[in-house]
């Protein structure tokens, strides 16, 4: 026993020495540059340089869930109109509105000017109404579209969802959709229901779907599991891009002919409605309701504006299909649709 | 081995028939993955009866494969908590691995088997980093995984956003190694009509590599050594420090594969992926009949664990219930299959003690 253990234990290191090096040398064989990869770096003289200094410090509050593309592209829009009216943005976010409404309190505390905040649920009229106490200007944003007004924020800009899921369902309705499914990726979200709901108003014959959106292995085996369980579905509409994708693959692993189409988009699933895999997706332009809500803000600080006439500003349904898509493609590549 | 201290010599006739198919049954039943096969076994007729769908070679192909993605972790996650100890980071370390390899070869535009093996090597650091924290400081890993899983959440995050500006990877299905490592990873193959999935065989390789190394090598009895108390251990000369750091770095190491697998399936990550997953290997091994304690558990009832979690998981889809209960659902049948698995141990306990 101690003698093989010697044994091994002098003979260990040599080998693995050349095994490293082998390593190594099969590694420099390999690095030589690869295509598909990144495009050589562009000067960033692109990015406007916007409004100078307005000085104002303007609050987001979101739900984001943290790692969710769509969010970056409401940051990437809110970021891109503080520094066009030269506002300073502080971004924070949480997924529990519990948290939310606390970070809303945060902002109120740190003196700033202004606060956009999505209006996820009722749970948030307090911290709004704290707001107001403080003679803080609150504008809602991609959620909250039927009480914004209750709660008391200014402004509103996003998507009438039950809207986006009736226009979705009646488009594929006419194509001649007759038994759709609608997936939704997060439990409990009154968002992703309404759209769901939405479609079921155009297309009696939707049911919905619970998936794990945090994992994209199991969003596909549900998928495929659901197909094969209902050959009738000929249609799926997913709510978000990474989901849309996942069903790609269930499709065409459970060898169904169903169509797709999605909400919202990213590079991938813009590409994907360039080849035809998608058939089109409802766009509610989340770049737009970030710069927007910033950019209302500034507005109402500088000069008392105000925009809507009133009523919510709506930044969607707005539909990219194969008719636009050449226009949109380097715009969602560029992260910013 | 209890059984041949068992038979007695020299019984009367009718009595020594009937006693050695008790000892049987008991070599049987005393085996910790017994209590799992007998809860997948009656899950499985259950959804059959209940879920049409599910009666199809299809449908047991694609329970396979989810089965097979928690699968592969929870496998080394049994291994480690087998040792006494708990991983909470591997799931997130999938999501890792994965970001690593394509985002170094996307920026870099090096060849993606260059990613894979420097991400493999991260991966195996992060485990070193696990294991080596826990022997050293004597913190409980519970704690010191956590912080790993925290860590790593972040890093996966923000690092993302600093080197791609959004929170997911480009696309590398053009790039140089895509196809060998797609089809080491992520590749499908059409038996008779059913789409096998890669992962389902590896995943099957390695529960019989763990299932080999934990009853039949000297390295098995270190871990189940170590794991049962490791002071007494350490006291007979097993290396406890080298078995724990080990058992972390095996599941970096599937972290990795399974990292890989996701990248190379989808050919992009999300950033935020894999939270949660870390609970759903530890509750596969548990279902498969591994003691949270430590010391006692095997990799065939971890295997079965997560078939029971993946088939559960879908045939509920299969079986066409209302998709709002689905977490209810879920609850419900986890409970029974321990439950079965429970009164399983205890029979063959019981039967022991007569």
């Amino acid at each position: 026993m101690i003698r093989s253990a010697k044994g091994s234990a002098v003979s260990r290191p040599r080998k693995g020495l050349t095994l490293t090096a082998l390593a190594a040398a099969a590694l420099l064989a390999l690095a030589a540059c690869s295509g598909g990869g990144a495009p050589p770096s562009q000067p960033e003289g692109q990015q406007g340089g916007g409004g100078g200094d307005s000085g104002y410090t303007i609050a987001m509050v979101t739900h984001e869930a943290p790692g969710d593309t769509f969010w970056d592209k409401i940051r990437a829009g809110a970021e891109q109109a503080a520094k066009d009216t030269g506002a300073e943005l502080k971004y924070s976010a949480n997924p529990q509105v519990g948290e939310q409404a606390t970070l809303i309190q945060n902002a109120i505390d740190s003196k700033v000017d202004a606060i956009a905040t999505t209006l996820y649920s009722d749970a948030l009229a307090g911290s709004v109404k704290n707001a107001q106490a403080a003679k803080i200007p609150v504008v809602g944003f991609n959620t909250g579209i039927s009480v914004y007004q209750d709660m008391g924020a200014l402004m509103y800009f996003g998507s009438d969802e039950d809207l986006a899921g009736q226009t979705a369902g009646k488009r594929i309705s006419d194509a001649g959709a007759k038994h759709a499914l609608c997936v939704i990726q997060e439990e409990g979200s009154l968002a992703l229901e309404a759209r769901c709901a939405g479609v079921k108003k155009s297309l009696a014959n939707t049911e919905n779907i619970q998936v794990n959106g945090r994992d994209v292995s199991a969003v596909t085996s549900s998928l495929q599991a659901k197909l094969s369980q209902d050959k009738s579905i000929d249609y799926i509409v997913t709510l978000g891009a990474p989901i849309a994708l996942a069903a790609l693959q269930s499709i065409d692993q459970s060898g169904s002919a169903a169509k797709l189409v999605t909400f919202d988009l990213n590079t991938d699933a813009a590409q994907a409605i360039k080849d035809g895999k998608i058939e089109f997706s409802i766009d509610q332009q989340p770049y737009v309701q970030g710069y927007m809500a910033v950019t209302s803000l500034y507005l109402y600080l500088k000069n008392g504006n105000d925009i809507g006439g009133g009523k919510a500003v709506l930044t969607g349904p707005s539909f990219v299909d194969k008719s636009n898509i050449d226009v949109i493609l380097p715009f969602a590549q560029n992260n910013t649709r | 081995m209890s059984q041949t201290v068992k038979t007695p010599p020299t019984p009367a006739p009718s009595e020594a028939s009937n006693r050695v198919s008790l000892g049987l049954s008991n070599r049987l039943l005393a085996r910790p993955e017994i209590g799992a096969l007998v809860a997948a076994i009656v899950i499985f007729i259950f959804f059959l009866i209940v879920a049409p769908a599910f009666r199809s070679p299809g449908s047991f192909a694609t329970v396979l494969y989810q089965a097979s993605t928690i699968g592969i972790v929870a496998v080394a996650v049994g291994l480690l908590m087998v040792g006494g100890e708990f991983d909470l980071s591997a799931g997130v370390l999938a999501t890792s691995a994965g970001l690593f390899n394509a985002m170094f070869c996307y920026q870099l535009g090096l060849n993606l088997w260059v990613g894979a093996v420097l991400s493999l090597i991260f991966a195996l650091a992060v485990g070193f980093f696990n294991g080596y924290m826990v022997v050293r400081t004597g913190i409980p890993s519970f704690l010191i995984t956590l912080g790993t899983f925290f860590i790593l959440q972040g890093a996966n995050l923000g690092l993302t956003k600093l080197i791609t500006g959004a929170v997911s990877t480009p696309n590398i299905n053009r790039m140089d190694g895509y196809s060998s490592l797609k089809a080491i990873f992520s590749s499908a193959w059409e038996v008779g009509g059913i789409r096998l999935e890669i992962t389902v065989l590896w995943w099957i390789i390695f529960v019989i590599l763990a299932a080999w190394i934990l009853q039949r090598t000297k390295i098995g009895n270190w871990i189940f050594a170590v794991g049962g108390n490791a002071d007494s251990a350490r006291a007979v000369g097993v290396p406890v420090r080298k078995v724990k750091i080990g058992l972390f770095m095996t599941v970096a190491f599937m972290a990795w594969f399974v990292g890989m697998h996701l990248l190379y399936k989808f050919d992009t990550l999300q950033a935020g992926l894999g939270v949660g997953n870390e609970f759903l290997y530890i509750i596969a091994a548990v279902v498969g009949g591994t003691l949270l304690t430590g010391g006692f558990g095997n990799a065939i009832g971890v295997a079965l664990g997560a078939f029971i979690f993946g088939m559960t998981n879908l045939c509920i889809v299969y079986a066409g219930w209302d998709p709002n209960w689905f977490r209810a659902f879920l609850g419900v049948m986890l409970l029974l299959a321990v439950m079965v698995n429970m009164y399983i141990k205890k029979l063959s306990t019981t039967r022991k003690v007569g």
